[in-house]
């Protein structure tokens, strides 16, 4: 079958994200007042060791001030990225379309 | 996976940085050669590096409870090997670093060793061995991309947890309480960072099979068996 690849990999979006609809309804129930859920990992590391007392002793030498900017670089970087495959795609796409002409 | 600038203490960041360094090293020597000896094969480094660059940028939510992001290196691996996937590790690595604060100077060391060493390696290693048995090509990259995904972050959990031995049940406790955190919301990530890969990695075959024989990803007869499949 042609589309075999495609056709698994949409099934498989489609259970994630169910997967992470029915869990949220989950997590949103115990949620308490004013309490966020959907942290990122790194950052609940970062929280387990800090409840031991450490303290790091470097920090980043430049933050994002907020929230806005910081999504603003991690959509530049997708955006860099998906940039670049999108052309060489297209490149050899129309490179070969041209070859069997 | 990023490991929090400051967050590890002496000596390991100078450590990570010192195991990091020789494959660093021997990355950018393969880059070289690359670059001198297979300029055809140089948009498909492009797009093997671009793709670190999209999928480390997104922040999944997992079953968990938390937001991790999948590492986009399994590409890479099974077409550059290890080496140069840790030369594309350090590039993105050093974006988030710097414009995001997301992992650190200090901790890059440490990073680096995970996300474009450990799990890449393996990966690698992994897809050489399933196509020496014949194991079907998409099965065969999606395992790897799988396992590079997966395997950063055990990883990860290792350098924390030799950082920080629990004061109860040391290492091992401690280890535990990591994986908890990363692995075990990683393991849906990797299957859908697997997925897309293989997936890809039949557009790849789609647009340039003559390249991937070239950098002996395929052989010409699985290749060939691979078309029929398609038509």
């Amino acid at each position: 079958m042609k589309y075999k690849a495609e056709i698994i990999a949409g099934i498989v979006i489609v259970v994630f994200v169910a997967i992470f609809l029915i869990t949220n309804m989950s997590v949103q129930k115990s949620l308490g007042e004013g309490e966020e859920s959907w942290a990122g990992a790194d950052a609940q590391a970062e929280e387990f060791i800090s409840e031991s007392g450490y303290e790091p002793w470097f920090s980043p030498l430049w933050e994002p001030p907020s929230g806005e900017i910081e999504s603003l670089f991690f959509s530049l970087q997708a955006a860099i990225g998906a940039l670049i495959i999108g052309y060489f795609f297209g490149y050899y796409g129309a490179k070969r379309q041209k070859a069997a002409d | 996976m990023h490991i929090m600038e400051g967050f590890l203490p002496s000596p390991w960041w100078q450590f990570w940085w010192l195991v990091s360094l020789p494959f660093l090293a021997m990355g950018m020597y393969q880059l070289r050669k690359t670059v001198r000896e297979r300029r055809e094969a140089l948009p498909l480094l492009a797009v093997a590096g671009a793709f670190v660059f999209v999928l480390s940028s997104l922040k999944l939510p997992s079953v968990t409870g938390s937001c991790s992001h999948p590492t986009g290196t399994g590409l890479s691996a099974v077409l550059f090997g290890g080496f140069i996937t840790s030369v594309l590790a350090l590039i993105v690595l050093i974006y988030q670093a710097l414009l995001l604060a997301h992992g650190g100077i200090t901790t890059m060391g440490a990073n680096v060793f995970s996300m474009g060493v450990a799990g890449p390696l393996v990966a690698w290693a992994l897809y050489r061995a399933g196509k020496q048995v014949n194991l079907n090509t998409f099965i065969n990259v999606f395992i790897a991309a799988f396992v590079a995904d997966l395997f950063t972050y055990v990883v990860t959990s290792f350098q924390l947890a030799l950082a920080f031995p629990a004061a109860e049940g040391g290492l091992l406790s401690s280890f535990a309480a990591f994986m908890a955190i990363f692995a075990l919301t990683q393991i849906p990530l990797a299957v859908v960072e697997g997925v897309i890969v293989a997936l890809t990695f039949k557009y790849i075959i789609d647009v340039r099979p003559d390249i991937l024989v070239k950098l002996d990803v395929l052989t010409q007869n699985t290749l060939n068996r691979l078309k029929e499949a398609a038509s």
